[in-house]
């Protein structure tokens, strides 16, 4: 006879049956049964955070730095409603995500209970899927079918609301089928392997250009190690140059050749000038994000282009394209890349197309004023890419000036090794993302490159990584300003600095101390390779208060709603108010 | 500053989905999260044990904003499958209304005579009110609306589109 278990103790049983490893969590009354049963068993580790929010962030950077999914349990209403940002964060990035949630009794469930919310509601449309389980007996399922859903197709973040009296009742818990293969969904079936017609149109396509690029994405992290060993190989015998979205950084080695940086608004000069001038365009897991595009009708006009998505919604949505391939993009460039060496394709003479980017390249487009008297914001994170690079550190970002000087001036060579909140744009995202990266990397050297207002957004994790003793670094360009606002103010509205300024900081190195942290103040030039030495030198967290110049703005840049050429390189060259149209932009 | 608006076209598709609770609050929500427009929306469930539903959409967009409707539709997990029927050629549209006219005299004639002439039948009928039951494409009921709209039309229901496909073919 077979013993009926508690849904609690189903759920805990089917994580591990999963492979879960880690769990990140903020206990209430609403998951005290799962809580219990965490208590009372030794497979699935449980990492306290000190906010919900930074429960989904840390998951997210579990997930991204280690290709796994990542599961965060907290409990009903405000337990809920604080993950929401994590969990709209994750859906936009494509992070596999399972965010299990309690919920008040199901007969409670539409009375306005204690910490009651309607968390599938709310969550319907910044989840991939969710679920409010009412039977204990269909909870195993539901937690493998939300494990798949996560991790197939475009991946992104699960929920399964799970209320309290079905985490009480019993059921009978089946193991998943021996096989490990998951179950035929009834409805749901991402195409993974792309239509070999468009394969080899698109392989004439490519072998027909002259002025090829290779614009590539988060997608191609997301499909796994495989797939950015598919791009070196596609890139190397078809010699196309190759750009990369934020979110696609480290799937090419920033030291090829054939890198041009990344693209977009705060891209290299080749990278968007290649963009726009290219014949054919192969987008590669990327979305023509409108960070990236620029405006639209004066996007690379005269292209041809190609577009792999395993997202049917993600082509033709923005730009319109020649040929899209519906496909898993690490699939897809294995087939291109067979068919291209089954015809014995040469790569065409690209050198004229190269001379021309090399022109675009003497623009030394991320040059930055040298300066003595002030700590340039690049130049620290320059130093700071020397210092570490060989040690392949995991570096995440927290969101403004600081990450987009990060995506400019530290250069990854794999992936798996940038976390950043590219699509959400959520700030306070870097700390929680380096402490889950870390927990799932724990010989890794992981700095969280971030700006003082930031990381002002979830500084309560702090307290998480003294917990768990995880050495994680935080490297602060402390320039006392909203950076990215504060620009876009000087943009647009004359200079006129709108509560963008950092008033009331906090002592950086005395918060450190507070928290149990090693802190750091870097003040000076001279100062600089010192403090990153002493800061990597710690056996355990550090915080540095590296105090930059103040008004340094984030360039090249195009404004928004310009064109690719229409490129901003330096400050100089920035003007006082913008029109009514501009203002409307983001 | 004023807002740029383009030519738009009128689709109507036919959803198959799960017959799971909230299904229709997750089609319903992607529209108006996506600021899609829904001209009528209908569903209920059309398999022997209930398991699918039907939902028809008439919805109104330019072409670009439609095929996007069709692959946002098409991604949501509880979706099997997405026809766009205006795409796919000839199909039948229908919708039923129930239309209240209230009045007397030379109006209750008028309107017992148009409504034989558009096929609505009498499905409710006092000394001073007519309901009409109508049914037809989108365009002809609301003609009929507009000619009873003269005669004394005081109130009215209608279903929303249900939409499929002529000929053999099945979606």
């Amino acid at each position: 006879m077979v013993t009926e278990r508690t849904g609690a103790d189903i759920l805990i049983e089917t994580l591990a049956d999963l492979g879960v490893e880690v769990v990140f969590g903020y206990p209430g009354g609403a998951v005290l049964p799962i809580y219990d049963a965490l208590f009372r068993q030794k497979k699935i580790r449980h990492i306290l955070v000190r906010q919900e929010g930074g429960a989904a962030h840390a998951a997210e950077g579990y997930a991204r730095s280690t290709g796994k999914p990542g599961v965060v349990l907290v409990t009903s209403g405000p337990g809920a409603t604080n993950a929401v940002t994590g969990i709209a964060d994750a859906l936009m990035d494509s992070i596999p995500m399972v965010v299990i949630t309690g919920q008040v009794p199901t007969a409670l469930i539409g009375s306005d209970a204690f910490q009651e919310a309607d968390t599938i509601g709310i969550t319907r449309h910044c989840t991939k899927h969710n679920y409010l389980v009412k039977d204990p007996a269909k909870l195993a399922d539901i937690v493998h079918e939300a494990f798949h859903i996560a991790t197939s197709g475009r991946p992104g973040p699960v929920l399964i609301d799970l209320p309290k009296d079905v985490q009480v009742a019993t059921a009978t818990y089946r193991k998943p089928a021996a096989s490990g293969a998951p179950r035929q969904h009834k409805s749901y079936r991402p195409q993974v392997k792309p239509d070999a017609a468009l394969i080899e149109a698109a392989v004439e396509m490519i072998a027909a250009a002259e002025r090829p690029i290779l614009y590539t994405g988060g997608g191609i992290i997301n499909s796994g190690p495989g797939a950015s060993q598919m791009l070196r190989e596609l890139a190397r015998i078809t010699g196309a140059p190759v750009t990369s979205t934020l979110m696609g950084l480290g799937a090419f080695p920033a030291s090829s050749g054939q890198w041009l940086g990344m693209l977009g608004m705060h891209g290299t000069y080749e990278a968007n000038m290649a963009m726009n001038r290219a014949d054919l365009i192969v987008a590669l897991g990327a979305r023509f994000d409108d960070r990236v595009t620029g405006r639209l009708d004066a996007f690379s006009p005269k292209s041809k282009k190609i577009h792999i998505d395993i997202d049917r919604s993600s082509l033709n949505k923005t730009v319109r394209v020649d040929l899209p391939i519906v496909g898993d993009v690490g699939r897809a460039m294995e087939d291109i890349i067979k068919l291209w060496k089954g015809r014995a394709h040469a790569p065409a003479n690209l050198q004229p197309w190269f001379a021309q980017i090399d022109e675009w390249r003497a623009k030394k487009s991320l040059s930055f004023p040298e300066s003595r008297e002030e700590i340039m914001p690049q130049h620290a994170i320059r130093r700071l890419y020397e210092a570490t690079h060989a040690r392949k550190p995991i570096i995440s970002t927290e969101v403004g000036q600081h990450q987009m000087w990060a995506a400019q001036h530290f250069d990854f060579e794999q992936p798996n090794k940038w976390l950043t909140s590219g699509g959400l744009g959520t700030m306070g995202y870097g700390l929680p993302a380096a402490i889950g990266a870390q927990i799932g990397n724990p010989d890794a050297l992981v700095i969280d490159i971030a700006g003082e207002a930031s990381i002002l957004m979830n500084i309560q994790e702090m307290s998480t990584a003294t917990q768990y003793r995880l050495p994680v670094k935080v490297f602060i360009l402390n320039n006392e300003y909203m950076g990215m606002v504060r620009q876009w103010q000087d943009l647009t509205y004359s200079g006129r600095h709108s509560e963008s300024y950092s008033e009331a900081l906090p002592d950086f190195v005395k918060l450190a101390e507070a928290y149990g942290w090693k802190g750091l103040r870097i003040e000076n030039v001279d100062a600089l390779d010192d403090g990153i030495s002493e800061m990597l030198a710690y056996d355990g967290p550090v915080m540095v208060d590296c105090r930059v110049a103040k008004l340094a703005n984030c360039f090249p840049m195009i404004p928004s709603g310009a064109a690719h050429t229409e490129m901003i390189l330096q400050a100089n060259e920035v003007s006082g108010e913008m029109d009514d149209e501009a203002k409307a932009l983001v | 500053m004023h807002i740029k608006t383009e030519a738009i076209e009128r689709h109507t598709l036919a959803v198959t989905v799960e017959n799971e609770p909230g299904i229709l609050a997750r089609i319903a929500g992607m529209f108006s999260a996506r600021g899609y427009n829904i001209e009528s929306l209908t569903v209920a469930d059309v398999t022997e044990d209930a398991s699918i539903s039907r939902i028809t959409i008439v919805t109104k967009g330019p072409p670009a904003v439609i095929e996007q409707v069709v692959a946002q539709l098409d991604r949501l997990v509880p979706v099997h499958k997405v026809i766009d029927l205006t795409e796919l050629g000839p199909h039948v549209e229908r919708e039923l209304a129930l239309v209240k006219v209230a009045g007397a005299g030379d109006h209750r004639i008028e309107a017992l005579r148009l409504a034989e002439v558009y096929r609505a039948r009498v499905v409710d009928a006092t000394i001073s009110s007519f309901v009409f039951e109508v049914t037809g494409g989108t365009e002809k009921i609301d003609k009929f609306l507009e000619l009873m709209r003269e005669v004394g039309l005081v109130e009215v229901a209608r279903t929303g589109v249900a939409a499929i496909a002529r000929g053999r073919q099945v979606i």
